[in-house]
């Protein structure tokens, strides 16, 4: 059984409008997904009947705030198969994860002349983090190389990896070009020689189902918005030992046990890490995204993405002046393009009019426009709840491009 | 908005400029110069100037960026050359009260009405002044700088 498109259409309801007197044609996914009604209404019935602060009141509403935020935690300590509630940290995002390990894990242990890895294709959010701690520490930032398809050119990672190396930081799906990498392999290759791998996974989890046991990665951070839940919210993965070890990198309110002037004893995990008044409305939106996408099947939802991107793909390769970045073997439902003589602003401003929703730009990750000597591309990204039609759309509007431009 | 309206944005004349920018090269006795970036879609600008006393003697530009930052760049230089550092002032003042939509008096525009288009896509206003705010930029200092519209 496959999906059934037109229910879960009806459970967005913002996909039902028209731009510019055409329907919503929503294809810019990697950078912000739509949320279902089950999700925005597990948010405002939280804020009707159950708002109160978390872990501290004794009376009713609080107690169900409580559980509602810690219910949501261990949802998404299912969808990613962690041991324990412990691992999981809230966060504001993958962004907010990414700064807390490179601060909070890496930095103290970080020497002048050691390196951090990453690779060519990152956000900057898995970039820009890493840089300032290598700016901190005077460590070196080196960067795993990529090749012309895409993919990430592996043949050299044995020497990257070596007794400087403190840890490897490395997306899971690129946000640019929709390239799969191969993080599993590359996390034993890390691990035979004792080096620690992050995995950004933000655009992963939308996708595809993720198990951190099976990936033996020691931290794993995603973001909410990008998975149907609300912004301003998401998580981090650890292994349970390193954050025990990992000293806290924000101070206030629930991440301490008791405060003196003399001393203040930090609380257990995952408390530890979550100073202040969590985002409770977002993570019991992010659990109640889970549970929308569990109940669709994760399974389903990659095959019918799977099709969507294979479509994409040949539509736009049988269309002259059309050219896509990335060509992985290994692909999630990205596809970036570049139409001939057009600047991909221009054809974000063309395809607006036609109420197709694309991102133009960089995407974050100027090193990869780089590598390709662009200066941006055009970008469509699918999610589960887009259809066939909508691929027809999107090739009318390059065909309208092109004639404008003609 | 109706899809025809993109015909006011993407006019023949933009079009034109864009596939075929005016006073696109380097200048090597500019004696002003400045770098306009926009970070958000990657358009980066080089404008020369060469001021002579107060009078604009000749401007150009080199870069790259969409269709309306080229146009409006090839436009721009062209409107002012031999113009002075008030008369190009006054001049910008005009284009931009255009794009962002308060009725002037267009009679002395000229080409440049043709920017006029960008008032129904705010989105791209910043592409269509990059090299405005550049060139006020070179006007100022004497070489580098960045401007950023964002």
């Amino acid at each position: 059984m496959s999906l059934d498109l037109a229910a879960i259409r009806r459970d967005f309801p913002i996909l039902d409008q028209q731009i510019n007197g055409h329907p919503l044609v929503y294809l810019d996914n990697a950078a912000s997904s739509q949320k279902p009604n089950q999700v925005i209404d597990a948010i405002s019935d939280y804020y009707r009947q159950d708002n109160a602060n978390v872990h501290r009141g004794v009376h009713r509403l609080s107690q169900r705030a409580t559980d509602a935020y810690e219910g949501a935690r261990d949802k998404v300590r299912a969808f990613v198969n962690a041991k324990s509630d412990k691992e999981i940290i809230f966060v504001r995002g993958a962004t907010e994860a990414v700064n807390l390990v490179a601060q909070s894990f890496v930095r103290p242990m970080l020497a002048k002349g050691d390196d951090v890895l990453i690779s060519h294709m990152e956000h900057h959010a898995n970039i820009v983090p890493w840089q300032m701690v290598c700016e901190q520490t005077g460590a070196n930032l080196k960067v795993i190389p990529m090749t012309t398809k895409g993919e990430l050119d592996l043949s050299g990672l044995n020497e990257l990896l070596n007794e400087r190396t403190k840890i490897m930081a490395v997306g899971h799906v690129s946000n640019a070009l929709g390239t799969i990498n191969p993080v599993k392999d590359m996390i034993a290759k890390a691990h035979a020689k004792g080096i620690p791998v992050l995995v950004d996974g933000a655009q992963a989890v939308p996708h595809m189902a993720v198990d951190v046991q099976d990936l033996d990665c020691d931290f794993y951070v995603f973001s909410g918005h990008k998975m149907f839940a609300p912004t301003g919210i998401g998580a981090l993965y650890g292994k349970q030992d390193l954050l025990e070890a990992m000293p806290p990198w924000q101070g206030g309110g629930d991440m301490i046990l008791s405060v003196s002037f003399a001393h203040t004893q930090y609380n257990e995990l995952p408390y530890k890490f979550e100073a202040g008044t969590p985002h409770i409305a977002g993570a019991i939106g992010l659990g109640a995204a889970i549970d929308y996408m569990q109940t669709l099947g994760v399974d389903k939802i990659a095959q019918h993405e799977h099709d969507l991107l294979v479509v994409a793909t040949t539509r736009l390769d049988a269309l002259d002046g059309v050219r896509i970045i990335g060509r992985a073997e290994h692909k999630a439902s990205v596809v970036s393009f570049m139409i001939a003589g057009v600047h991909p602003h221009d054809v974000g401003t063309i395809f607006d009019q036609q109420g197709v929703a694309i991102r133009t730009g960089h995407h974050c990750a100027q090193p990869v426009m780089q590598f390709f000597g662009i200066p941006a591309t055009a970008r469509a990204s699918f999610a589960f709840y887009n259809t066939f039609e909508e691929i027809d759309a999107l090739v009318d509007a390059i065909k309208k491009v092109q004639e404008l431009f003609a | 908005m109706s899809a025809g309206d993109l015909r006011d944005l993407y006019q023949q004349v933009i079009m034109d400029h864009n596939k075929k920018p005016r006073n696109f090269r380097e200048m090597s006795d500019a004696n002003h110069l400045a770098h306009g970036n926009n970070p958000l879609c990657g358009d980066a600008l080089v404008v020369y100037l060469k001021l002579n006393g107060d009078v604009i003697e000749d401007v150009s530009f080199q870069g790259s960026g969409c269709a309306i930052s080229v146009a409006s760049a090839s436009l721009m230089t062209e409107a002012l050359k031999g113009k002075t550092i008030a008369e190009a002032d006054r001049l910008y003042t005009l284009v931009h009260k255009q794009m962002t939509g308060e009725e002037i008096d267009t009679s002395s525009l000229g080409k440049l009405e043709v920017l006029s288009g960008v008032k129904e896509f705010p989105a791209r206003v910043k592409c269509a002044t990059l090299s405005w705010h550049t060139i006020h930029a070179a006007m100022d200092n004497d070489h580098d700088i960045s401007v950023t519209t964002e």
